[in-house]
């Protein structure tokens, strides 16, 4: 096999001109533009990554060149190649939407190498096929947003910042607690080679408790019930360009290492453990609905829609059979997307009403018909309204829980969609329509035309997410059959 | 051995979390770092503490001791030292900001 490292580029690239940017401190236009370049560049790679991943299958990568089972290995799979390219694009988006919002300030106290960094942390955490490896990555991507999160200094921020470094420190150690248990007992870190090992001992009980610890661990990252507590007051506390990478990367990436260790490491046991992420799956979209519903602030209506959504995702995980499994890719994505699209979307009405309360604004159509339209998009491909992308992913989830007779779960996804159609309509109602409540504050035109500029191509891009499924469609079956059979994974690693 | 070190372990995981469930800003950032140690003497202990060579292989090598464990644990070290050094200089910023002690407080009606 010819061995080119085109699966690093995505992690080394932003990696190298976070470096870079260090230097250029005070030069914020520098800045800018060299953030734009590390990030176009990733995205040419990752998306020369998806093609190569399409036409010669799983790429792998030894690091130092030691032999699969030895050393680290990087694997790019479908799956996470399409993650990695999704994360990279939301980026690119949201970086160009914090030119003009968040501010010289935290511009110059290293605001797109914190980023650059938590990018290379979230690739490298997609692309690894070692499970301390991940650890590490999780770190750096943790450290990187406890910097994000800080950055600024407000009272609030400091308050919530504490918490949430406190919960990430716990859920660290519970994650080397769990990886401790496993090399007791498997005695080995690559994952392809965990995954055969615990075949050959046909999981016994002790490896169904490792995966509860795992998805402890994971849980607190990903936000499943009932260990989202954290999550709603640390989110809301930093300014709308973070809440946005934050609520479309980070727990996404716990739910991308829930969905990989169910999927190759403990599909033994089926009835436990795949059960009891479906029951969990299903306990957070209902406590995601209600906190949708009980809040009049926009963060909040938002945050708790990404909950919802990592319960839906993981209820296709827990399926396991391939239609369940290619919704849950295929949502998983569409979630990033439409809720960087979100974030933006409701940053821009903040910006241009001065506050996050519900109550206070009214008659925005008026005067800024274009967000209106285009937050209206947004909500309705939220909500799954065909031919938005939401609709596809959960068509292809209740498809696959009908054919594992999961019929209540099926019927309880598809109510949540008309919560979370409810809970988005709800801010259009009150913002959009209606007597103008408080007079606007003054705002820059040029700023507010900006903003829109990353908005409304984000969530073009969400539209075309779901209009050309048709010919995305044989990229999520790629990503789907390698969840589905660990075989495939295990002898792309494995197989020198 | 192995049980000895295990129990170890268990106690200073149990420190460890009482001194997280205080009040007190700097006893939780120290909670944090006795959990972080016992942990990284967890991963020792589940790595075997066999009294063995290096794990050089030569032919009369009989028994060798694991290595891997221990680069775990370097790396779950530094990684812990740079959180803990991270959040006294929140806690300080904290202080500095607030005029009091660094405690865990939110609003008044939480």
């Amino acid at each position: 096999m010819n061995m080119i490292n085109l699966l690093l580029f995505p992690i080394i690239i932003p990696f190298f001109f976070a470096m870079i940017l260090m230097f250029f401190k005070e030069q914020v236009v520098v800045q800018r533009v060299l953030t734009l370049i590390g990030l176009a560049l990733s995205l040419v790679a990752s998306f020369w990554l998806i093609a190569t991943v399409k036409t010669e299958g799983i790429q792998t990568v030894t690091l130092g060149s030691w032999p699969a089972p030895f050393g680290i290995t990087m694997v790019s799979d479908m799956f996470s190649a399409l993650l990695v390219t999704t994360t990279i694009i939301i980026t690119i988006f949201v970086v160009i939407y914090s030119f003009s919002s968040i501010g010289v300030e935290r511009e110059r106290f290293f605001y797109y190498p914190a980023i650059l960094f938590m990018i290379t942390g979230i690739n490298g955490a997609f692309t690894t096929g070692d499970i301390f490896n991940m650890f590490v990555f999780f770190e750096v991507l943790l450290i990187a947003s406890y910097l994000l999160i800080v950055l600024g200094g407000e009272k609030r921020q400091l308050r919530e910042s504490i918490k949430y470094i406190l919960v990430n420190v716990i859920s660290s150690a519970i994650f080397v607690i769990a990886v401790a248990y496993l090399y007791s007992i498997i005695g080995t870190l690559n994952m392809a080679d965990i995954s055969v090992k615990i075949a050959e001992i046909n999981q016994p009980g002790i490896i169904s408790v490792i995966a509860i610890l795992f998805l402890i661990v994971f849980g607190i990252k990903g936000a499943i019930f009932p260990l989202y507590f954290w999550l709603p007051n640390s989110y809301a506390a930093p300014p709308i360009p973070i809440l946005a990478l934050f609520g479309a990367l980070l727990t996404k990436v716990g739910v991308y290492a829930i969905t990989r260790t169910y999927t190759l490491f403990f599909v033994h046991d089926i009835g436990f453990t795949h059960q009891f992420l479906m029951v969990l799956a299903l306990l957070t979209i209902i406590a995601g609905c209600i906190g949708a519903l009980a809040y009049f602030d926009l963060k909040q209506i938002i945050i708790y829609n990404i909950i919802i959504a990592v319960g839906v995702i993981l209820f296709g995980v827990a399926q396991m059979n391939t239609s369940g499994l290619e919704g849950a890719v295929y949502y998983l994505l569409h979630d990033m997307l439409i809720k960087g699209a979100l974030f933006v979307l409701i940053g821009i009405i903040i910006y241009a009403t001065g506050t996050s309360n519900l109550r206070e604004m009214g008659g925005l159509i008026k005067t800024h018909a274009t967000l209106g339209w285009t937050y209206l998009i947004a909500a309705f491909g939220l909500a799954g309204i065909p031919p938005l992308s939401g609709f596809i992913g959960k068509v292809l989830i209740t498809k696959g829980a009908f054919e594992a007779d999961h019929v209540i779960g099926s019927i309880i996804i598809l109510a949540s969609s008309l919560v979370v159609l409810l809970s988005v309509i709800r801010i259009f109602i009150y913002a959009f329509w209606g007597p103008q409540k408080n007079e606007l504050p003054v705002r820059d035109q040029r700023t507010y035309r900006q903003m829109m500029f990353p908005a409304i191509m984000l969530v073009l891009i969400t539209v075309a997410y779901g209009v050309g499924a048709e010919w995305l469609m044989p990229y999520m079956t790629d990503a789907a059959n390698v969840l589905a059979d660990p075989s495939i994974y295990i002898n792309a690693v494995l197989k020198e | 051995m192995e049980t000895l070190i295990t129990l170890l372990v268990g106690v200073l995981v149990a420190v460890g979390v009482y001194l997280l469930l205080s009040k007190e800003m700097l006893r939780i950032i120290l909670g944090t770092a006795i959990l972080s140690h016992a942990i990284h003497l967890l991963l020792l202990t589940m790595g075997g503490l066999k009294k063995g060579d290096v794990p050089l292989l030569t032919e009369t090598a009989a028994e060798y001791t694991d290595a891997l464990p221990q680069a775990l644990i370097l790396t779950a070290i530094v990684i812990s030292f740079a959180v803990t050094a991270f959040l006294l200089v929140l806690s300080y910023r904290v202080y500095q900001e607030s005029g009091r002690g660094p405690r865990l407080r939110g609003r008044q009606d939480e």
